[in-house]
């Protein structure tokens, strides 16, 4: 019960805390830097910004031909994990009432069964991403610390809760409290490593959309 | 009362008849997981055993937990247990007070020498050398080291022996501690509960009867028989839990339905107790059965657990207390470092020229 007590007390409020300076440092210092004026000549295909931002954003939610075979099993490996996380994180009635308790939101959920059916996907998935970085060379080779340990941060929570919803080998204290910590970590990492393409996934595709379409690139 | 008779002999005198007693055997058995067999040997054991002595102290405690062993149900138990054992000293079923009273307590521990169980409800302050609670001139601490040094075994009932309770709670004024924290050279077995069960008492003392020997225990000293499952893995709403049917409110189609009451603060995932399966008042219902969620008062610091109605998934306290703090941290740790960037690149820019 302890575990549980500083799992939902102070570790959450110190994770959150951070998470939020985290987030708000990498946004501010990144919106802040100076972007070099580009005084080149437009090419004669270059669209307005906005529209060559969302078409470079639509574009990258499906592979192009040229890549579909090497990279078909990854893209949808990766939207299954992604989209289970989402499930998982926003339709489980214990998360939403997290959320409703923090920001006063709420919505509803879907049955634990499908919940947890949905987690074990997502654990596979999550596992085949793993495995796929582990045995490419060249993805092994070009691999840092980050992409290792924002698969395990990630990986934590998914599999804790399941223990945790099974009651799988401690009391369900214990298993709640590593569950909540796995969290934790999570949101003291998130800011500072790959993992904050939460949050700059389409400002990072709409710059380099923009970017393309200034040289002119035909895609 | 002629304690030299057996507690059979003893009963047969005054018309228990043999099938009331097997009943209770069986029941004792049964409500401790124990095997059919067991019944015959909680029989035997108690027919043969003579009155065990039972001293009974009350420290910081409402008295709740005396009401609810008063409350035992199965018929006749009432009886039987207080045949079973000499309650030599309880401050509210004695008949005696003052010195009388004190004087019983005496002779009962000089004439059963480690033998006799000592029952313990409330916890004891230790704060300013234990004043905020004494009796018969004698502070809390004072009375429990000179009882328990001669006793068998000691019963802890109630949340505040076991674990504090709400003397205990935060900020605890009184610097209330559980009993365990005192006893430490004596088997200690803790029935937790605010009240306990009245059969976790009575089961565990007819153990204790029956086999002379401590039933097993958790990790927390509790009888496994009745604090071996969480309310939850025995919630007769759990089906809703399972299917995502929650009641909202105390007030709604969900609540009049008998849907879970994990959103309205129901702590049963974590509260270790017999509550769903024995139930109380002789089986009728229990806090979930009659609409409310459980409070966890079987657990440690169950006062301060972040709210009985705050869901178990919430996070306790505030945790946005330092998000102002922490964005604006965040953006002028952020702004700095780009500044900083700016006038680097600036530097080099005009070191370039």
């Amino acid at each position: 019960m302890e575990l549980l007590e500083f799992a939902r007390g102070p570790a959450l409020t110190f994770a959150i805390t951070v998470f939020i300076a985290g987030v708000v440092f990498r946004i501010v210092s990144l919106f802040l830097l100076w972007r070099t004026s580009d005084s080149s000549a437009g090419s004669a295909r270059e669209r307005p910004v906005i529209v060559a931002a969302i078409r470079e954003i639509i574009r990258r939610l499906w592979p192009q031909s040229a890549y579909k075979q090497r990279t078909m099993f990854m893209l949808i490996n990766g939207y299954v994990f992604h989209i289970g996380l989402a499930i998982i994180v926003f339709f489980l009635l214990p998360h939403i009432v997290f959320i409703k308790d923090l920001v006063g939101l709420s919505w509803p959920s879907l049955p634990n069964n499908v919940i947890y059916a949905v987690s074990i996907i997502t654990l596979v998935s999550l596992i085949a991403a793993l495995v796929m970085r582990m045995s490419n060379p060249a993805q092994r080779i070009i691999s840092t610390f980050d992409d290792w340990f924002s698969w395990l941060v990630t990986f934590l929570p998914v599999i804790t809760g399941v223990i945790a919803t099974s009651h799988l080998g401690a009391r369900y204290e214990t298993l709640l409290g590593l569950h909540i910590l796995s969290v934790a970590l999570l949101l003291v990492y998130l800011p500072f490593g790959k993992l904050m393409h939460w949050f700059l996934v389409f400002v990072t595709r709409s710059q380099t959309g923009a970017h393309l379409s200034h040289r002119g690139a035909q895609l | 009362m002629n304690d030299k008779k057996t507690l059979g002999e003893m009963l047969t005198e005054r018309g228990v008849s043999r099938r009331t007693f097997l009943k209770y055997a069986s029941y004792t058995a049964s409500i401790m997981a124990l095997p059919p067999t067991a019944a015959t040997a909680i029989a035997q054991g108690i027919a043969n055993a003579r009155r065990q002595s039972v001293i009974w102290l009350s420290f910081q405690e409402c008295t709740g937990c005396t009401e609810s062993i008063t409350r035992a149900h199965t018929p006749s138990i009432e009886d039987l247990i207080f045949d079973f054992i000499s309650l030599d000293y309880h401050h509210t079923l004695q008949n005696a007070s003052g010195h009388a009273a004190e004087e019983a307590r005496m002779q009962a521990m000089q004439e059963n020498a480690g033998k006799y169980i000592v029952v313990v409800d409330g916890s004891v302050p230790l704060k300013d050398d234990g004043v905020y609670s004494t009796i018969a001139g004698i502070t809390n601490l004072q009375m429990l080291e000179e009882t328990v040094k001669d006793a068998y075994a000691v019963i802890a009932v109630g949340s505040c022996a076991t674990f504090g309770g709400i003397p205990g709670a935060n900020p605890n004024p009184t610097g209330a501690v559980p009993i365990t924290d005192i006893v430490t050279d004596k088997p200690v077995i803790n029935i937790s509960g605010c009240p306990p069960i009245p059969e976790a008492m009575t089961g565990t003392i007819s153990y204790l009867l029956s086999f002379g020997s401590i039933p097993e225990l958790d990790h927390l000293n509790r009888p496994k028989a009745f604090f071996g499952e969480a309310i939850h893995d025995r919630c007769y709403r759990r089906p809703f839990y399972e299917r995502g049917m929650f009641a909202k409110s105390f007030d709604d189609e969900g609540a009049r339905q008998g849907w879970c009451l994990f959103e309205v603060g129901c702590k049963g995932p974590v509260t270790y107790n017999a509550c769903a399966t024995l139930k109380w008042n002789g089986g009728t219902s229990f806090p979930i059965q009659s609409g409310h969620g459980c409070l966890g008062c079987s657990e440690p610091g169950f006062w301060d657990l972040g709210g009985f109605y705050k869901p178990l998934s919430t996070a306790k306290g505030d945790p946005l207390k330092w998000a102002g703090g922490a964005a604006v941290a965040g953006a002028a740790v952020g702004a700095a470092s780009a500044i900083m960037a700016r006038s680097k690149r600036n530097r080099i820019l005009k070191e370039g020229k």
